[in-house]
Parts: C-alpha cells; sequence; structure tokens
C-alpha cells in the first residue's frame, strides 16, 4: 500500500489500526519504520497465535522463544545455545551471497546471547538437480557460499540434510542452525533494561544493501527478481570473525547489559526489541550512526539491513572498556543512542526529532487473525507393478539425490575446526560434539516436504519424530527443538491450514515427548509469482540432544564381521510419500502413520540397549526404507552382511514394499549380545528380531517371495558419488 | 621451553593450537594477538590455520608483511623452531621462509578430508620423533593448499630431505609430487597442510598428529 512516496506492506486494516493507537498520521519515517517491524518476517503477525501452542517448558529451558536463540542448561554452569534462520528469498536470487549472509545471521543470534557459536548445520531443500540446470546452479552456489562462510569464521558445518523435489524448482530453501556453548553466568539477553546505559552500533557500516528484506521476505518472489537485487546483503565473514571475537570479549569482560543482532528489519526491529523486552524507550541519534554512502536518507538508515552489525547495550561508565576492546580487532564502534524511561523509540537527527513511536506499539503488530480449510482429498492412485529387477531398484534409490552420498557437499564444509566433532558428517545419524564437562551434545536438522505434503498433521509429527530417532541413534537423549515452518502464502487459506495442521502435528508429538520447543522460525511466501506454485509443506525441526558418557556415542558403521543384526520396530505396508514412490512419480495417498506412544517407548527402548554398552552400530530407518536403511551400514562399514527378512517384524506384503516401506518407528542395530537386547527391547513391548549377520562383501536377503543380492562395489558406485556425477560430471 | 601461537585477526585454529599444546601436552604455551607479539620472549612459534586477514589479495600475504612476521623470521634465522599449519604455511611461502607457493586446488574446491600422510624427512624440528617411511593419519581442510614449485626447485627440495609429508592414497587437491609439508635447510622451519591439532586426540579421529609437537620437544632437548 502505497503510503505518500513510502511503498509498504500494509494492510488498510494495520494502517487504520495504527493511526488509531497513536492518534494522529504518522510521518513517512515512522510508515517505513512500522511496515518494517510489522511486517511478517518479524512480528509473527499471522503464525503467533498457531505456534503458541508449541510446548516450551522443560527442566532443561533457561530461555525459551521470543529471544534470538534458545538457552538450554547442560549441568556444570554450561549451557548451549541454538537457533535456526532461513535466507530462502535471497538465496533464490543470489544463492552465494544469499546462503552466506544466512549464516552470518544465524551466528549473531548465538553470538548476542553471550555464547560461542560451535557448530553449524544446514537444511537445503533444491528442484530436481538430474534434469534442472536452474537448480543446478542454485546448489552448486547455495553450498559454495555456506563453505565461504562457514569455514573463513571458524565454525565447523557438522551436519545438515537435503531434499530434491520439483516445486523447490524456483524456491529453493535454505535454512542454516547454529549451536552456541557458554558459561551460565555469562548469558546476555537482548534486552534494554537500564536507563541511561548507552546503545553501540558496532561491526560495519550502513549501506543501502537489504533495505526492504524483510517486507521482500514477506510476499512471494516477483516475476523480475532482478529487480529485488538490493534487498540482498553482501557477506563478509572476515568481519563476522573479528566482530566474534571482540563481543565475546566484551561480554567476558562484563560491561554488556544486552546485545542483540541486526538482521531483518534492521536498526528499527533491533531497536524496538531490545527496548520493549527491557521495559524502556532507546533516543537514536541518526548523525552518529557511520553510513556508507553519503545521501543515504533517515528511512534507508532505520531499515537497511547491512550485514555484520551488532547492537550493543553497554553498561554505563564502561564505554571506554568497550572503544579499547574494539580497536584491538579493528572493529568500529559508534555510541548511536540512550536508553532512556521514556517507553518511547525516537529517533533524532542534530535537534529534530525525526519519529517517536511508543515502544510496544512498535515492537507488537496487530495478530492477523487468518482463515484456514480443509484441501479437497486426494485422488486415488493406481498401485504400480511390482518392478522385475529389485537390485536396479535398489540402485537406483542408492543414487538418488535425496538419499545419495552428500559426500559432495560435506567435502567442502571444514567440519573439523574447533576439535570437538566427533562424529562427522557422514558418520552417524546426527552430529556428535564435545563438550568441556564430559557430555558430549546432539544435533541433527530433518524435513521431509513430501510426507507433510500428503498430510501436514501426520508429516510435521513424523518429522520431528525421525529428527528425535536420529539423535538417539547416536546415543543421545533428546532435550530440546526448534521448529521452523516453511510455507507458501498465508492467504491462501489451504496453504494456512496445512500450516496449523503441521505445527499442531509437531505439538502433539512433542508433548507425548516432553520435549520444549526453545525456538523457531516462520517463513511463508515461499511461492512462484508466475506459476502461482508454492512450495510443498515444510516444516523443517532441529533436535538438540546430550550424551552423558562418552562411550554411549554410536556411530552407524559396523564394528566387526559375525554381528548380529537386530531390526526393532515393525515393518507396514506403507509407501505413501517414500523415496520408492517417487522414483516411480507416484505421491501416494496416506503418509506412514505415527502412533506416538509407539515411537516414545521405541527411543526409550533403543537408548537403554545404546547406554548398557550393548550396540555397536545404530542406524535409524526412514528415507528409501529397510533395505536403502541396510545398505548405508554395510557401506559405513565396508562390510557385507546376510539378512533374512521373513524374520522381520511386519505385515504380510510384497517384497518391494517390504523392502522400501518407510515406516515410522524402526531401528537397524549391530550387537555382539543380541538375546540381551531383544530381551531389553521386549521389556519396552517393542517388537524386534535378530534377522542376520555382518560379513562378506555383499548386502544378501532373503525375502518372503523371493531373495535380493547386490555387491558392496556395486552399491557403493552407486551411493558415493552420485552427486558428483549430476554436479561436475567433468570431475573424475 | 616457551611456545608461541600467533593470533591473527582472522586465524580460527589458533585456540585448538593452544588446546592441544596446553591441556594435551601439558606445555607452556602463550596465545599471543598479533601485534603484541615480541620473538625473544619464546622459544618456539606456532602460525595456526584459518583465514589470515580474511585472505584479502591472497593467502597469507597480509600476515606476511606484518611486525609479527618480521619477528617470527628472526626466530627462524636463530634456529628456533617454527611451525606454520595451514594458513601458517601460506604465511611462511609469503614471508619468504620456505620456496614455492600454494594455488588454488585442483577441484577448484575447499576440500576437508581426513588424509593417510607418509613421514619424507625425519631431519626436521617437526619430525625428529618419528621415522622417515612410516605413516600417520591428520585432515586436511583448505581451498590452497596445492603446493607449486618449479621443476628445479622440486628436485632440490627431494634431494636436501626437505619433503617433509606427502599424501599417500591419491593426491586430494593436484599438489606437485603429492608434497604436503615442506621444510628450510636448516629443518627448523616446516610448513603443512594437514591440521596436527586436529589429529591430537582419541575421539576426534586419532593422535598421530602430537608426535609433530613432541618432534618440537625432543628437538629442543638436542
Amino acid at each position: 500500500m502505497l503510503v505518500g512516496d513510502i511503498e509498504t506492506t500494509l494492510t488498510p486494516d494495520e494502517m487504520h489500526y495504527a493511526r488509531q493507537q497513536l492518534g494522529r498520521e504518522p510521518n513517512a519515517l515512522e510508515w517505513a519504520m512500522i511496515d518494517a517491524e510489522w511486517s511478517e518476517h518479524c512480528s509473527y503477525k499471522s503464525s503467533k497465535p498457531i505456534i503458541e501452542q508449541l510446548p516450551t517448558t522443560g527442566k532443561r529451558v533457561l530461555v525459551g522463544p521470543g529471544y534470538d536463540s534458545g538457552v538450554v542448561d547442560i549441568g556444570d554452569g554450561y549451557v548451549l545455545t541454538f537457533h535456526i534462520e532461513s535466507h530462502n528469498h535471497p538465496s533464490a536470487i543470489d544463492p552465494y551471497g544469499g546462503a552466506a549472509t544466512g549464516i552470518g545471521g544465524v551466528v549473531r543470534d548465538i553470538l548476542c546471547m553471550g555464547t560461542t557459536p560451535i557448530a553449524l548445520l544446514d537444511a537445503l531443500k533444491f528442484g530436481d538437480i538430474a534434469r534442472s540446470d536452474h537448480s543446478k546452479w542454485l546448489m552448486k552456489n547455495v553450498v559454495r557460499g555456506i563453505a565461504d562462510y562457514g569455514n573463513c569464521i571458524g565454525v565447523p558445518t557438522v551436519a545438515g540434510e537435503i531434499e530434491f523435489d520439483e516445486c523447490f524448482e524456483r524456491n529453493c530453501l535454505v535454512d542454516v542452525a547454529c549451536l552456541g556453548l557458554g558459561r551460565k553466568d555469562e548469558l546476555l539477553l537482548a534486552q534494554a533494561t537500564h536507563p541511561g546505559d548507552s546503545i553501540y552500533l558496532v561491526g560495519g557500516s550502513t549501506g543501502r544493501d537489504g533495505i526492504h528484506g524483510v517486507t521482500f521476505a514477506s510476499r512471494t518472489l516477483a516475476v523480475d527478481t532482478e529487480k529485488e537485487r538490493s534487498a540482498i546483503q553482501i557477506p563478509d565473514p572476515f568481519t563476522k570473525k573479528l566482530i566474534i571475537e571482540a563481543t565475546l570479549e566484551a561480554s567476558q569482560a562484563r560491561i554488556l547489559r544486552g546485545c542483540k543482532d541486526l538482521g531483518g528489519g534492521g536498526l528499527t526491529t533491533g531497536l524496538s526489541e531490545i527496548a520493549d523486552k527491557g521495559g524502556t524507550g532507546i533516543q537514536v541519534y541518526l548523525d552518529e550512526i557511520p553510513i556508507r554512502e553519503p545521501d543515504m536518507s533517515p528511512i534507508e538508515i532505520m531499515i537497511s539491513e547491512s550485514q555484520e552489525r551488532m547492537l550493543l547495550v553497554v553498561v554505563k561508565g564502561c564505554e571506554e572498556t568497550l572503544h579499547r576492546i574494539m580497536r584491538k580487532y579493528g572493529v568500529s564502534a559508534s555510541c548511536i543512542g540512550d536508553v532512556t524511561s521514556t517507553d518511547t523509540i525516537s529517533v533524532k537527527r542534530s535537534t529534530e526529532t525525526l519519529a517517536s513511536l511508543p515502544t510496544g506499539f512498535l515492537a507488537n503488530a496487530p495478530i492477523i487473525d487468518r482463515n484456514s480449510r480443509l484441501p479437497k482429498p486426494r485422488k486415488h492412485e493406481a498401485e504400480p507393478k511390482p518392478p522385475s529387477d529389485l537390485e536396479n531398484v535398489l540402485l537406483h534409490l542408492l543414487a538418488s539425490p535425496t538419499i545419495a552420498s552428500k559426500r559432495w557437499v560435506f567435502r567442502q564444509y571444514d567440519h573439523e575446526v574447533g576439535i570437538r566433532t566427533i562424529a562427522k558428517p557422514g558418520d552417524a545419524d546426527a552430529a556428535v560434539l564435545k563438550l568441556p564437562n564430559g557430555k558430549s551434545a546432539a544435533i541433527k536438522v530433518d524435513g521431509n516436504a513430501r510426507i507433510c505434503d500428503l498430510d501436514p498433521y501426520v508429516g510435521g509429527a513424523s518429522v520431528l519424530a525421525e529428527c528425535c530417532r536420529n539423535v538417539i541413534a547416536v546415543g543421545a537423549e533428546p532435550v530440546a527443538w526448534l521448529d521452523h515452518c516453511q510455507f507458501g502464502d498465508p492467504n491462501n487459506e489451504e496453504i494456512f491450514w496445512a500450516f496449523s495442521q503441521a505445527v499442531k502435528g509437531m505439538a502433539d508429538f512433542a508433548r507425548t515427548m516432553s520435549l520444549p520447543c526453545v525456538g523457531g522460525k516462520v517463513s511463508f511466501y515461499n511461492q512462484d509469482e508466475e506459476t502461482g506454485k508454492a512450495i510443498k509443506s515444510s516444516p523443517v525441526v532441529t533436535v538438540l540432544g546430550l550424551i552423558e558418557r562418552p562411550e554411549h556415542v554410536t556411530k552407524t558403521s559396523f564394528k566387526q564381521d559375525g554381528e548380529a543384526i537386530v531390526a526393532v520396530g515393525k515393518t507396514k505396508r506403507e509407501l505413501g510419500g517414500s523415496e520408492y514412490y517417487h522414483t516411480l512419480k507416484l505421491d501416494g495417498v496416506r503418509p506412514p502413520i505415527l502412533d506416538f506412544e509407539i515411537e516414545r517407548r521405541t527411543h526409550t527402548a533403543v537408548l537403554d540397549c545404546i547406554r548398557n554398552g550393548l550396540i555397536t552400530a545404530c542406524h535409524d530407518c526412514s528415507q528409501g526404507g529397510f533395505a536403502v536403511s541396510l545398505a548405508e551400514m554395510t557401506l559405513a562399514a565396508n562390510r557385507g552382511v546376510t539378512a533374512d527378512l521373513r524374520e522381520l517384524p511386519r505385515d504380510e506384503m510384497r517384497d518391494e514394499e517390504l523392502l522400501f516401506s518407510q515406516s515410522n518407528s524402526r531401528f537397524i542395530l549391530a550387537t555382539n549380545d543380541p538375546k540381551q537386547v531383544l530381551e531389553s527391547i521386549s521389556r519396552h513391548e517393542i517388537p524386534a528380531a535378530a534377522i542376520g549377520k555382518v560379513g562378506g562383501n555383499s548386502m544378501k536377503l532373503t525375502l518372503p517371495h523371493g531373495s535380493l543380492e547386490s555387491g558392496l562395489d556395486k552399491m557403493r558406485a552407486a551411493y558415493d558419488d552420485s552427486l558428483q556425477r549430476i554436479l561436475e560430471p567433468w570431475q573424475n | 621451553m616457551k611456545i608461541a601461537v600467533i593470533q591473527f585477526p582472522g586465524s580460527n585454529c589458533d585456540r585448538d593450537t593452544v588446546h592441544v599444546l596446553r591441556e594435551v601436552l601439558k606445555l607452556d604455551t602463550e596465545l599471543v594477538w598479533h601485534n603484541e607479539f615480541q620473538g625473544n620472549t619464546f622459544d618456539a612459534a606456532v602460525l595456526p590455520g584459518g583465514f589470515s586477514f580474511g585472505d584479502h589479495l591472497r593467502g597469507g600475504i597480509i600476515a606476511a608483511h606484518s611486525p609479527a612476521t618480521k619477528a617470527v623470521i628472526e626466530m627462524a634465522n636463530e634456529g628456533k623452531p617454527v611451525l606454520g599449519i595451514c594458513n601458517g604455511f601460506q604465511i611462511l611461502i609469503e614471508a619468504g621462509l620456505l620456496p614455492g607457493a600454494l594455488l588454488r586446488n585442483t577441484s577448484l574446491k575447499f576440500v576437508c578430508k581426513w588424509m593417510d600422510l607418509r613421514i619424507m624427512s625425519e631431519k626436521t624440528a617437526f619430525t625428529c620423533a618419528l621415522k622417515k617411511g612410516s605413516n600417520m593419519r591428520m585432515p586436511i581442510a583448505h581451498n590452497e593448499g596445492r603446493f607449486f614449485a618449479e621443476e628445479e626447485t622440486l628436485n632440490r627440495l627431494e634431494a636436501e630431505d626437505r619433503v617433509v609429508l606427502t599424501y599417500t592414497g591419491g593426491n586430494p587437491t593436484g599438489t606437485s609430487r603429492t608434497i604436503a609439508a615442506i621444510a628450510n635447510e636448516d629443518g627448523n622451519v616446516v610448513g603443512m597442510m594437514p591440521h596436527p591439532e586436529r589429529s591430537s586426540e582419541p575421539e576426534l579421529g586419532g593422535t598421530d598428529g602430537l608426535k609433530i609437537f613432541e618432534s618440537m620437544m625432543e628437538w629442543a632437548r638436542c
């Protein structure tokens, strides 16, 4: 909506509300500030009523949603912080810069809690890279952007997930999660509580990059996206590295009262949020803000999203110490304002007040009560015919980009820096990081757009369940999680319905597991304006787990020949949303069901076995089904396996259905003591069976109606270099 | 023996290296901010990995012209052990303490990978506790680690026992003659692309890297 010569995304209702609250017509600068702060991206005005149903409290939770990062108490005076951000819209236009600045943003979220970033994870979604050159280009540059930025700032990229589906062709999803470590008594919050404290802007100068970034992210991508280029920020990892060092040193010197990352909405959002949380006001002096270009208008300065900037609330009288620390690192620091007791955000240029808005009004956008509508039921699909050659199907699945080894990607990431990475990419179902108190952190991100598309409620819950299984598989107890909801245009009632259902599914499952959600993110408008096509519902979750003792760390790889294979959980005839169906260009009608109670008991049963030292290798059974998961274990160990799948706890079904069904609540374990493992698991009333042994050079499976054998070499050829063959066929 | 780990703006393996020297090997080690570095108060110096000065212009070149590196050159001339790891190797080359150049990997991509290495010389300050011809495992993580020198230089390095480590089982970066580490003529200055500090604790994948630092102790004793 146009106000004077300012283009805003505010609705007539919101503008009416603003005028009513203020009792006057806001000026152009004030409209621009309201527009930035009330954007969907910053205000969560559509999603707030829905995400409020997520459980957020737990015995380890120190800080839950609403701050820059969630904070989890890990004992002995230490805390872990974690947060997730997406940079979907920028990455769709400038994949290299978009992905890089996405890391910059989430790293600042960790930093402003006074904690050190110790790991990055990314969840990426692209179109069909085997067919689309555009998606190939996006993927290569997103990965290079993450590598160049993450490697330079010295934070290891330790895990992730990548999904490929045609629906992401024009709207790739680029999510980055960051884990931080700090001391409980050094925690900072993004709030300005004490009038008289100084507000400092440190780091980069303010330029025209990232202008209207949040309003850009709060609508669908236009046909002529090149015009949006000024909405994308410019990455500078070297400056970021210096800011990390300088901010942590200032935080440890105890001269900071609060700290806030400047991301979406720029200064406007940063200032209004720290004042609102602190119950104060802020007086900003526009002339003190270092600007990159001489003729920037007050509006541009107040909403610019230039990267590598932090807001620090400095304890009165400690300004000189701050300057000394910033000088050491060559980081510029300017006092741009004061904390006041006026409950007003006011912007001054010399003596003239350019804007003056009540803190609470600016920081809290009116909530939008959106309608939702149940979509029409799916058409029934014809059942596929049985394949003529099971081995071909297996090899095809192992080479499919979603399943194939992600080595091409993670080789480009420094996953070792920081010397904490115990389970490295490709080693295990989740990353494992050494902590200073003898425990280890396990962390993983997961999503599955295909099952969420079939049923967002079951899909949302299943994505969280799978991510928990990944964390359990490495020997960790899940302690907290983050949600991240990515959907199309929320004005579409069916999309808003899917969003509500996905959140409800995650919330219900999290309550069953007593697993608190400590933060998250909502990204709407992932939709192509030209075709009107939205992405499939894509909730992504990050689960953090704790491993009590180093000997509990469990990886995917078998240790020696002769180990017994134990299958945990029942395989049902559930192929909806499976990779197997996807290779046949089928969606299916229903996703695999998720029985929350069985899932919970399965987690306890497997974790008990691991903690009792019975398990030598563990893998969650998910994408690609039982056959693919078992094949991944053989490839990790370079040891074959012989197994009889007639023994598998299962329903009656065809062989290919048994091999590739993606039923929930299943694990594959290796053990030297199958008797005790089976006894232990049966106490939790979970089905399990010893089905075979490790050894040989192939995966040899006896099936109810036939058999399947595939050599390690053949499977490796399909699995290992599939991404390389697609992305860089000219490299060997 | 007092060891300095020099921290440039953009170094990112500095604390990892200090951790291993101080906590694992219990050596007297100090993390020194580059413009506070005084060579004469230390017996050995380590230039850690990372992206000093953001790798602007090219990897290592700005740090190579800093006062800190001038002090490192003096230490090297006095025969004190000087180790450059990854970006530190780039700095030593740019500073003229070691020959050749480190070019972009032939894959044009960053490579992070555990590698098998062979010890080619035991006449250096950082391999004197190791056996020539034996193997070790350490990870590499870099974009510009393809060692390059003219044939004549390569021949001389080999003839003078100054090729310190080579990759075995593949050449991850396209480096000349699979070279991963080289030394100066006296053997007290070594530059290496692999990260010994990342191979110093068993739960992280191995402890072969410790022998690099233990060699430095042995060198100082004789």
